[in-house]
């Protein structure tokens, strides 16, 4: 089996498929997301996601949080001041969440734009995928679609993946006893079953304004370009992409994005790095320090011998 | 709409990326606001202003569609030298009897129709010798859903140079030059750069070559005003020739799927279906009587063939017992004594009138304005029948409602025998939604229901079945209605009647003749001699051919852009209403781009992408005899073919309660006074003076302060209305777990107010507690000088019931002050204090709120006047406008 952690171009030819599908993957344009949660409802119906809790969280319309065992779509709405301005010198403010309630520094009658962004946000199915590389039972594998899908029969429940996401996707999951799959490490698997039945994942084909659109990773990433060129052209300078490019620190996103704000301020991390990426370089730097520790014992006691 | 309707939404955000321009005028920051171009954000309740706003940007600037608005409008149209504007009467128009707070509408009709009835016309229509009080006591302005008021004629006196001081043209010019941008700033608190920006849009984006829709919801629906709203975008929209026009039209978004069949088709007590009028007691002793009542045979258009509607109506509801000689059995329709509206209805119950009751699919007590009333009302219920999915709040208010905690119920003493029946949902069971563009679409039945759950139509024909098998032996003469309705539908194996055999009994068919069985293929074919039956007029085609036509699913694709092959339109398959108005008054297209119907001289017809709502083969050119009723009557440049004069009303004749014009009045309950004249509400609100329906003092009524903000309801993306279908389920339930209100940043810290601690808001009528959302989305509005705070209530939750989600309901807070043409209540907008903190429980919670009323010295009076007296001390103010027509 090929080395799959430096990002190859076709993950699953990568994992040994021969008869593989072209990529799979997810496009969500969150410029035209309005937030309505219909991949999030449809997402939980056709897999069977047990409810994870009736909790208010004021944090706007968002009261599921973020994604974990239970939530594998999940949308985010962030309210901010509308920012206008592609980049400028000096500090800039990402809107990022602060400890101040809402609106408490804020002042009415200086209010001027107001902006409310709404994002779903979904298991990147990364190119190169830590999660997978750091399951000790293959219950994580690539599929002939080049996703990443959890076998809840093979997951021992160790948690190694947990970690490993540089997203915080995957998670174990946590319930009283007698909750489906509880203990065991669970994600979007981009409806593994209806891929394979030649269908459309439940949330795109739940979303009415074809946010999330699903198809073939190269014309997706095509159609995201397009999407952003659109966009500029339209006077939306904020348009840009999320994941889209195969030399970033995951080899690319088997789910790109289209955001009208950095990354931070839809609680992305800027530059995710698959948190295996360096083992061989480490393994060979702990390996030479090895070697050259044993290099100067040897030669302590060859340099004891004169 | 991206809050109520996600699914319909798609349209708009595709039209928005081929360049359409979006914007969204509501109080409220919603996820609709997110995506449009331009949020103009509002004072709940005055919506009036803004659009009268616009309509005077409109002709002062002359943006309107002259050729349009000559040709199609009653803009030339001459009005009676009795007629008088509000701003001559302190705000009210000529015709108002304080006494009675109703209009005698006599002063607003058009110039030249009263000579003729007052000489005895032999066809007069009685509905002019009808008093206003009881035209509203019937919600008589609902009957006319579908068509204007009726008029004695069809001759009118018109002024085509629009400048004789009488026509409608000038005196809305007049009534509307009051509505400067300053005004609109004032009343609704929208700066006049924003407000100039919507007008430069919404004029920019009309006339030959484009079109502008307006698309509003139970935002504009629920007030004292409602009716007077949709008026006001109806003027704006025919001055700027955005009806009948592809991409134009004003467009009511429903709050379910199939509202729009439910008044079709109604579940209203002063209508029929296809909106001909319940008959009256007293008033309707015939058919004839009756007939007269909805058109005259001497106005145009085609409800002068109203006839043959009702007769083969009655043919379908008794079949061979429905005879010529019977008057076709109209004497087995119910008449009506007065209002029964819901809230009527409700009140009735606490005086112990009403035994039985039946709730389908609906939840009053969570879902009504004044829940308290509702539920105070079913309490006194001999027995109430719920079909729901889930043991909704109104099944349960025997045992887990408020007032059991408050000690104003006691589940002992309650006699209601409550009945659940749990009810099938719309996957469960065949039949069609009328949605908002008047398309039927069938929905096939995908799954049986589960258990015990079971169809309406399942319901309602076995509770009649066994009716008529325990009356089968009666000789009373009341039973004879039951006894002889056609009630013979097939049903398959579960015993669920064939909804497509319905359908067919809607649509009509030929009883005698060569066509005996047949389908009907449209209403024209209907007949006044019993040969004929249908159960809706305007659905008659919706089975033509013997084809369930609205069954149809053509993709897009495979046919024309008006894609008339999907579903099924009434009237007729038509997808836009008075089409005729997309072609110029000559039957050419006003552009090119904007082509729709036209007339083909070679081929002597109208013809183009829809069906043309005209008479086929009546040329652009004709003129009849002046004078001509019905169909006939219509002039070849007559679009408005459902009017009694032919073109569409900038000024309404007849046909409203409250005003032929749109003029801004404050909601029944506003801290705000009326800018405009001494009248604060509209003067013919239905009011109801009792000790359980407190109204909070408004404008200058002292107490005024201790109800100091602005609170309007609405409803949330995660959940549907009072809950019913939305709190019982887990992944709806988790996305929105709390009631919780939403308030400014600026008011937070006036009333130190904590995001996620709680409040109380309090009304006159009840206090409840919500957790507190402070968010940058509700914007304070400067309005008359002042900062007004608005605080915006989802509706959705309820106390009791077994829900997943339970909470205080927000239409608790609300009294019962009801529109005076379709008795809709107000529960859009009414105001409040809100306060850091839970609300007392139990008993405490009556006294606390009856203390906040008593600081206020609230009495069954306040707020409740109809016609605001002229204040202490201001000689300005005369009572020129109390008598009845009242003239210069």
């Amino acid at each position: 089996m090929s080395d799959q952690r430096h990002g190859p171009v076709d993950p699953a030819s990568a994992a040994g498929w021969t008869d593989n599908q072209p990529r799979k993957g997810f496009f969500t344009d969150t410029s035209i997301c309005i937030g309505c949660k219909a991949c999030e409802v449809a997402c939980k119906e056709w897999n069977g996601v047990p409810e994870d809790g009736l909790n208010l969280l004021g944090s706007s319309y968002d009261n599921t949080g973020a994604l974990g065992a239970s939530t594998w779509r999940h949308v985010a709405f962030i309210e901010q001041p509308a920012n206008t301005a592609v980049s400028s010198a000096g500090p800039v403010s990402l809107g990022m969440p602060s400890s101040v309630l809402p609106g408490a520094g804020s002042d009415g009658e200086s209010r001027t734009d107001f902006r409310w962004l709404m994002s779903s946000d979904v298991c990147k199915h990364c190119t190169s995928a830590a999660c997978l590389d750091v399951c000790p039972t293959g219950s994580l594998f690539r599929t002939e679609f080049g996703t990443v899908v959890v076998q809840e029969d093979i997951c021992n429940g160790c948690g190694y993946c947990v970690p490993a996401c540089p997203f915080g996707v995957i998670d174990r999951r946590i319930g009283e006893q007698g909750t489906k799959n509880v203990g065991i490490a669970q994600k979007c698997t981009l409806c593994y079953d209806r891929l394979g039945a030649g269908q459309t994942p439940a949330c795109a084909q739940a979303c009415p304004t074809e946010s999330i659109q699903y198809g073939d990773l190269d014309e997706l990433r095509d159609r995201a370009h397009g999407r952003v060129e659109q966009l500029h052209a339209a006077g939306v300078p904020q348009a840009r992409l999320y994941l889209d490019d195969p030399a970033d620190g995951i080899g690319g996103g088997g789910a790109l994005f289209l955001l009208l704000d950095e990354p931070e301020v839809y609680g992305l991390p800027p530059d995710p790095v698959a948190t295996t990426r360096d083992l061989p370089q480490m393994w060979k730097n702990a390996g030479m320090a090895a070697l050259g520790l044993l290099a100067a014992a040897a030669a302590a006691f060859a340099g004891g011998r004169r | 709409m991206a809050e109520c309707h996600p699914v319909g939404f798609q349209w708009v955000m595709e039209a928005k990326a081929r360049g359409a321009k979006v914007i969204h005028i509501d109080p409220r920051f919603t996820r609709t606001s997110a995506v449009a171009d331009t949020h103009v954000p509002l004072r709940a309740g005055s919506d009036i202003a803004f659009l009268g706003g616009i309509v005077n940007y409109i002709l002062t600037n002359e943006k309107y569609f002259k050729e349009y608005v000559l040709a199609y409008t009653n803009a030339a149209t001459l009005l009676r030298e009795d007629f008088v504007d509000v701003d001559e009467l302190d705000g009210v128009f000529s015709g108002y009897d304080p006494q009675t707070g109703t209009y005698d509408t006599e002063s607003w009709r058009y110039e030249g129709q009263d000579d003729i009835a007052a000489a005895g016309q032999r066809d007069a229509p009685k509905s002019q010798s009808e008093s206003e009080e009881s035209q509203g006591a019937r919600g008589a302005g609902h009957e006319l859903g579908g068509h204007g008021a009726a008029m004695d004629h069809s001759h009118v006196i018109r002024d085509d140079t629009l400048q004789h001081p009488r026509t409608v043209f000038q005196v809305l010019k007049r009534h509307y030059a009051r509505y400067t941008p300053e005004l609109v700033q004032e009343v609704c608190g929208v700066p006049p750069e924003l407000f100039e920006q919507v007008c430069e849009a919404v004029t920019a984006n009309s006339g030959r070559e484009r079109t502008t829709a307006w698309v509003y919801s139970v935002g504009w629906t629920h007030h004292t005003v409602g009716v007077q709203y949709i008026r006001g975008s109806a003027i704006i929209q025919l001055l700027l020739g955005n009806i009948g026009r592809p991409g134009g039209g004003i467009l009511a978004l429903r709050g379910h799927a199939s509202i729009q069949g439910s008044t079709d088709i109604p579940t209203l007590f002063n209508l029929l279906p296809g909106y001909l009028p319940m008959p009256k007691v007293d008033q309707h002793d015939t058919l004839d009587d009756y007939l007269q009542t909805v058109s005259s045979k001497q106005q145009k258009g085609f409800w002068t063939a109203a006839d043959t509607y009702m007769v083969s109506l009655l043919k379908s509801y008794w079949g061979d017992a429905a005879t010529e000689e019977n008057d076709f059995a109209f004497d087995y329709l119910p008449k009506l004594t007065g209002d029964h509206g819901t809230y009527q209805t409700v009140m009735d119950m606490l005086e112990d009138k009403v035994e039985g009751y039946f709730l389908l699919g609906q939840n009053p007590a969570v879902g009504s304005a004044h829940g308290k009333m509702q539920r105070l009302g079913m309490a006194h219920l001999k027995w109430l029948v719920v079909r729901d999915l889930n043991m909704i709040e109104s099944a349960t208010f025997w045992k887990d409602s408020p007032e059991i905690e408050t000690g104003e119920l006691a589940t002992t003493d309650i006699a209601t025998e409550v009945f659940f029946f749990p009810a099938a949902s719309h996957v469960e069971k065949d039949g069609t939604f009328t949605q908002t563009q008047r398309v039927l679409q069938w929905h096939h039945k995908a799954v049986e229901p589960p258990g015990d759950c079971r169809s309406e139509l399942h319901f309602f024909y076995h509770l009649g079945r066994k009716l008529r098998e325990r009356l089968a032996e009666s000789t009373l003469e009341r039973d004879r209605p039951l006894q002889d309705l056609t009630w013979d539908y097939p049903v398959d194996k579960m015993g669920d009647p064939s909804a497509e055999a319905v359908l067919a009994e809607i649509n009509g068919k030929h009883l005698t003749g060569e066509k005996a069985n047949q389908p009907l293929s449209s209403y024209t074919e209907m007949k006044a001699d019993g040969s004929t039956s249908g159960g809706c007029w305007i659905y008659t085609g919706v089975y033509a051919d013997g084809v369930n036509q609205s069954a149809r699913r053509k993709p897009g694709r495979e046919q024309n852009w008006v894609a008339p092959e999907w579903g099924w339109a009434w009237p007729a398959n038509r997808r836009t209403l008075y089409n005729r108005a997309s072609a110029d008054p000559d039957g050419k297209p006003w552009s090119e781009r904007k082509a729709y119907v036209w007339w083909d001289a070679d081929q002597h017809k109208w013809t183009g992408h829809d069906i043309p709502d005209f008479v086929v083969d009546k040329a652009p050119s004709y003129r009849p005899e002046p004078g001509t009723p019905g169909p006939e009557g219509l002039a070849g440049d007559d679009p408005f073919i459902m009017q009694a004069d032919g073109k569409a009303w900038l000024f309404a004749p007849a046909g409203l309660l409250d005003g032929p014009l749109p003029s801004h009045y404050e909601p029944h309950e506003s801290p705000v006074s009326n800018p405009l004249y001494r009248q604060q509400a509209n003067p013919t609100r239905q009011v109801f003076r009792r000790p359980d329906n407190f109204s909070n003092p408004s404008g200058g009524e002292p107490g005024v302060e201790l109800y100091p903000y602005v609170f309007t309801t609405y409803r949330l993306t995660e959940h549907h209305t009072a809950g019913g279908m939305s709190r019982w389920l887990p992944y709806l339930a988790e996305l929105q777990p709390e009631f919780f209100c939403e308030i400014s940043p600026e008011l937070a810290r006036e009333r130190k107010l904590e995001h996620l601690g709680w409040a109380t808001i309090i009304t006159a009528r009840t206090a409840i507690e919500a957790r507190v959302m402070v968010t940058d989305r509700v914007v304070p509005l400067r309005v008359g000088g002042r900062v007004i705070h608005q605080i915006g209530l989802p509706y959705h939750w309820g106390v009791g019931g077994s829900a997943l989600t339970k909470g205080d309901s927000a239409n608790d807070l609300f009294g019962v002050t009801l529109d005076p043409n379709v008795h809709i209540q107000e529960s859009k907008v009414a105001s409040c204090d809100i306060q850091p903190g839970r609300r007392p429980t139990g008993p405490a919670l009556i006294a606390f709120v009856a203390a906040h009323r008593a600081r206020a010295g609230i009495t069954i009076q306040t707020g409740n006047e109809q016609r605001t007296p002229p204040s202490v001390g201001d000689d300005d103010h005369d009572n020129r406008g109390e008598q009845p027509g009242a003239g210069r």
